[in-house]
């Protein structure tokens, strides 16, 4: 009997033991990466790099401001144009299923979300930059909204769902039409998940390489409008960390301290929103 | 042996009733089923119902759980059309108009609805009760806050949320938050006024509130309630409809059920021999 308690004892040790050693493993591969990235980046980065124009290498002074600029501009339209229809995409699949086309449309969704995101990048070549005959920020921002989408309807979809349904009940009884209720009672009170969705599918896309590649290329100079190409800073990433420049490395480093620096916000920013309150009690 | 309803009931037919009684005649019913089936899927839940709802009189439902009583209510202002698969076969007549050829929302301003358990929206109390006025297009801006006193007023609530109108309604006690949304029904000052145990969540206080309320509203609006409750039956209601699997076995006056019941199963009830 004591034997056999010894025993046990010994195992719970060694696998709490185990567990805590690869939580410790998971969660300081991320502060490697920031450790490294605020080391290498933070020695960078100055105001130069976010005001001015990339040089030639060897040349010092240089920036990514145009690499920021087109960033902001290709999320900007991902966004206006992802956001929108996958909140509206995520209305539909909660409140007004009709079982097969829902079914299809929610498969169809986890589907795209699992497409590699440079099969996605071809497409948006096809569509857009072939036809144009120009790589281009709007290629580049249907790319990064074809990911968005997906990812802000099954987020909108599963706060709606978690709505009560006494809810809508109530403002039926009291004589809403049926998009009245939505629009009054049931997004507003999923309203803050919803809006944590679309911040985190923003944080998402706004790191995504690949598609950007053959869809708004690279460009040393500042592009004007949407139809040239235009640069973005986890292209430009790419290009100076695999160039032969260590001038080129260190402004790779910095803007990927820039890049997770973002994305670290936005996350924050996301928790803050979702931690407001929650809109309706559970009960 | 008390019939099961106080007229004799016409054979169900397609076409709408020719309308015979004034609207709201004082003596008349103002909500009238007529052999109504409903079915969830291929489950019946109510089997051939016929019952009239007396103007200004206040109706109980009782019978165990799950007899069906709440099933019927649901129907008399269509809510169970947001059920998939459930189906209503019979009819429902609010003022000798099928309720089915009237437009939903419009019938459901007439006939509103309070809820087993509190639902107020995740807005202030104002907005609670503003909800209905804004979205049926009832009230001006003006008009909106004098309306909004009024129902706290009848649902005898005023004086405790003046003073915290824009405070979110989840801040009031559970009781107040039946209240709160008695308020918010009556705010559209519909013409029949659905209660679905709106007191079994509530303590006993609370209930006598609820109840002293119901009376008062009598002359203004006709009530039918679903309660789990006998007492609560003997104590409001004028008229009392037994419900058992589905099925109504007894429908008279409340005096008369309880004291002079026609028919075994409703004595075995409310003696206690089953619940």
């Amino acid at each position: 009997m004591n034997r056999s308690l010894a025993w046990r004892k010994t195992v719970n040790a060694v696998m709490l033991g185990l567990t805590g050693v690869f939580t410790v493993i998971t969660v300081s591969a991320l502060f490697v990466i920031l450790g490294y990235l605020l080391f290498n980046g933070g020695k960078s980065l100055d105001w130069n790099f976010f005001t001015k124009l990339p040089l030639s290498p060897g040349e010092l002074g240089g920036g990514m401001a145009n690499a920021i600029k087109g960033s902001a501009e290709i999320i900007g339209l991902a966004a206006l144009i992802g956001i929108p229809v996958g909140f509206l995409a995520g209305v539909y699949l909660s409140e007004y299923e009709s079982r097969a086309f829902a079914s299809l449309v929610r498969y169809v969704a986890d589907l795209l979300n699992g497409v590699p995101s440079i099969v996605i990048g071809i497409v948006a070549w096809t569509l857009v930059v072939v036809p144009t005959r120009t790589f281009s920020a709007l290629a580049g921002a249907v790319a990064l909204a074809i990911m968005l989408i997906p990812i802000v309807t099954r987020q909108t979809e599963q706060f709606l769902r978690e709505v009560p349904n006494s809810l809508r009940e109530a403002s039926l009884a009291l004589g809403a039409h049926k998009w009245r209720m939505i629009a009054t009672v049931v997004v507003p009170a999923g309203s803050k998940g919803i809006l944590t969705g679309m911040i985190l599918g923003i944080a998402r896309i706004a790191g995504e390489t690949a598609p950007l590649l053959f869809t708004a290329f690279n460009n040393q100079f500042w592009s004007h409008g949407l139809t040239q190409p235009t640069a973005t800073l986890p292209v430009q990433i790419y290009i100076r960390a695999t160039s032969p420049y260590e001038d080129w490395h260190r402004q790779a480093w910095a803007a990927g301290l820039v890049l997770i620096g973002l994305v670290l916000l936005a996350n924050i920013l996301a928790r803050l929103v979702l931690a407001r309150g929650i809109s309706v009690p559970r009960s | 042996m008390s019939p099961a309803h106080e007229s004799d009931v016409p054979r169900m037919n397609p076409s709408p009733p020719p309308p015979q009684q004034p609207q709201g005649a004082a003596s008349g019913a103002k909500l009238k089923a007529l052999n109504l089936n409903f079915f969830y899927g291929s489950f019946q839940a109510l089997y051939d119902i016929s019952l009239e709802m007396k103007t200004g009189a206040i109706t109980a439902l009782i019978g165990p759980s799950g007899c069906g009583k709440s099933t019927f209510l649901r129907n008399l202002n269509r809510i169970n059309d947001t059920v998939r698969n459930a189906r209503m076969e019979g009819q429902v007549l609010l003022d000798n108009e099928d309720v089915r050829s009237i437009d939903v929302t419009r019938l459901r301003r007439r006939v509103g609805m309070v809820f087993q358990r509190p639902n107020p929206f995740p807005k202030s109390i104002f907005d609670n009760i503003a909800y209905g006025l804004r979205v049926n297009g009832l009230s001006t801006r003006g008009e909106l806050r004098e309306r909004v006193e009024h129902s706290l007023v009848r649902a005898a609530l005023w004086d405790e949320v003046k003073d915290k109108l824009t405070d979110s309604a989840y801040a009031l006690s559970g009781g107040q938050q039946q209240r709160l949304c008695i308020a918010r029904a009556l705010a559209v000052d519909p013409e029949v006024l659905l209660l679905d145990e709106p007191c079994s969540a509530l303590d006993p206080i609370a209930t006598a509130k609820i109840e002293e309320l119901m009376f008062g509203l009598k002359d203004q609006c006709t009530m039918v309630i679903v309660t789990h409750n006998m007492q609560q039956a003997a104590r409001v209601a004028d008229f009392t409809g037994f419900f058992l699997l589905g099925r109504l076995i007894e429908y008279n006056k409340t005096d008369t059920i309880f004291r002079n019941p026609g028919k075994k199963e409703t004595e075995d009830y409310i003696t206690g021999r089953f619940g």
